[in-house]
């Protein structure tokens, strides 16, 4: 699939301003005084801004109120009222917090809302069938884990940030390898794509068009495969090898933390792109194996 | 509404046979050139006259070689595709907007390109690579079944079938309703032994696919057509002869 900036830096920044969002409703860390402050408007800074660069996605920005309406049944249309949920609660929450009167139970609520959130842009792409990568209940739990990590990262609380790191590094080095094995399983070949499998070893012989389309672009993206593995470490290493590192360093936390959250966002961006970039769609089939 | 009808009165679809096509594209062409001119936006072409042109389609011709076990020769296979207009579209489901739906009434799958944000993600959920998004109006394209020719009371009878359809010089769609058992398409699936594209993806796909037809046998015929004389008689033998003996 093709690793679209936009889609990259929404998810990345959104789970983890909702991850942050999500621990201060669930009083994780400081969540009054200025550091509170300071941490709130981080979330809703990450939050918010995730979600506006998801919408330069768009074809058609100026209709997304419409994707409001198909809750019953897209992924999509749920993350829309889940976001506004908790970005409405988490305020909610902020604002009563700051002012001295912080309600734990509208607190949890909020985080319930946050990780509600990621969960259904983790389902966008586990509902997919056609994407035997995504296609499994793996990627919702890794989403939900990692925005928990950067979460913990950002509060500044230092054991469950560790253990986290620790947890959420090991399940993505799971999941890859599941995930592998899943996809060489997959029964979909350019046989039973085409129904002429029965018949011998199909190949393409002629593409339809000459050049590349919207399809070969958007679904046939095959650049990342050749560095998997190198860019997989470089993932982990910055993800959580290294920020687990500098938390346990001595040093004031001032430095440590933001430091810390800037190596494993790099991290995080690296694993999405590799989320989409090594993603194989069954369409990819029918211009080859 | 993105929910799908729970069934459908009729189910129109193509029956393509791969026995017949003879991939001359007409039938993209002739797709390309209705569908730019009436249903919806226009299918528009980015860059036509320059060195990388490409458009939106919404049926493409693909072209495979099969090679049998056993060495036998390899065989060229024409593999026209556009939407199957399934039952259980993934398409639909996934829209946030209520923009893809299928229809109750005949089960053909559209998109109300008003209400289209052009997020893509119907096309990602086809598994057939059936929706484009178009690259000027940024909303997402797909076959309509020429659903505004096979209603149309101003065109000739003849012409009540999709544009695809309607040109193809081979014979090799066929449209109608695939509900009916009687009717004259589903009637050639069971002859034939139509296929599904993918039935592992759970689409449940309306149009078909007739597999080709066995090769001929020409057993009978070849040792008459044998092209190698290795003993010659009469002239062409004195003549082989004679200029072996030439040296």
């Amino acid at each position: 699939m093709h690793p679209a900036p936009s889609l990259i830096v929404f998810s990345t920044l959104s789970g983890l301003g909702f991850g942050l969002l999500a621990m201060m409703g669930l009083g994780v860390g400081d969540t009054d005084g200025w550091a509170g402050l300071l941490r709130f408007a981080l979330g809703f800074a990450l939050a918010g801004g995730g979600l506006l660069s998801s919408t330069l996605h768009l074809g058609h920005p100026e209709r997304a109120l419409l994707a409001f309406t198909q809750w019953r049944t897209s992924w999509l249309s749920r993350e829309a009222w889940a976001a506004v949920g908790a970005l409405a609660l988490s305020g909610l929450y902020a604002a009563l917090t700051l002012a001295g009167t912080r309600i734990a139970p509208l607190g949890w609520l909020a985080a319930l809302a946050c990780f509600g959130t990621v969960a259904s842009t983790a389902m966008i792409y586990a509902q997919l069938r056609t994407v035997p990568r995504w296609h499994h209940w793996s990627v919702p739990v890794l989403f939900l884990a990692y925005a928990a990590t950067g979460g913990l990262v950002l509060s500044g609380a230092w054991a469950p940030a560790l253990l986290m790191l620790g947890l959420t590094g090991l399940g993505q080095f799971a999941a890859w390898r599941g995930a592998d094995a899943r996809v060489a399983r997959d029964p979909s070949t350019v046989g039973t794509a085409t129904g002429l499998g029965g018949r011998g070893a199909v190949r393409p012989f002629e593409n339809p068009h000459t050049g590349p389309n919207y399809l070969t672009r958007e679904m046939a993206f095959r650049v990342a495969r050749r560095h998997g593995l190198r860019l997989r470490s470089l993932a982990l290493v910055f993800g959580f090898v290294a920020p687990a590192l500098l938390l346990v360093l001595p040093g004031p936390a001032v430095v440590i933390v933001p430091l810390a959250t800037l190596v494993h966002i790099g991290g995080v961006m690296l694993q999405r792109w590799l989320f989409f970039a090594e993603a194989e769609h069954v369409m990819a089939l029918y211009y080859g194996p | 509404m993105t929910a799908l009808p729970e069934r459908t009165d009729r189910k129109l679809g193509l029956v393509i046979d791969l026995d017949t096509c003879v991939g001359c594209h007409a039938c993209v062409i002739a797709c390309k050139g209705w569908n730019t001119e009436n249903y919806g936006a226009p299918l528009a072409d980015a860059d036509p006259y320059g060195a990388s042109p490409e458009g939106a389609f919404l049926n493409r011709v693909h072209s495979y070689e099969v090679r049998p076990a056993g060495g036998d020769a390899a065989q060229i296979f024409h593999f026209p595709k556009s939407c199957l207009h399934c039952e259980d579209a993934p398409c639909v489901t996934v829209c946030p907007t209520g923009a893809s739906y299928k229809r109750g009434e005949d089960g053909i799958v559209l998109v109300n390109e008003d209400a289209c944000i052009g997020c893509g993600l119907c096309a990602w959920a086809c598994p057939y690579g059936a929706r484009e998004m178009d690259p000027a109006e940024k909303v997402m394209k797909k076959c309509t079944l020429c659903v505004d020719r096979i209603y149309n009371e101003h065109l000739p009878q003849e012409d009540r079938v999709p544009a695809c359809v309607r040109t193809c010089p081979a014979g090799a769609r066929h449209f109608g309703d695939l509900g009916d058992p009687d009717s004259a398409v589903s009637r050639l699936v069971v002859e034939r032994g139509g296929i599904d594209l993918m039935p592992e993806q759970g689409t449940r796909p309306v149009n078909k696919y007739l597999p080709p037809r066995p090769r001929d046998e020409i057993d009978v015929l070849a040792p008459f057509l044998d092209p190698v004389d290795e003993a010659p008689g009469g002239f062409l033998g004195w003549l082989d002869r004679t200029l072996e003996r030439m040296g």
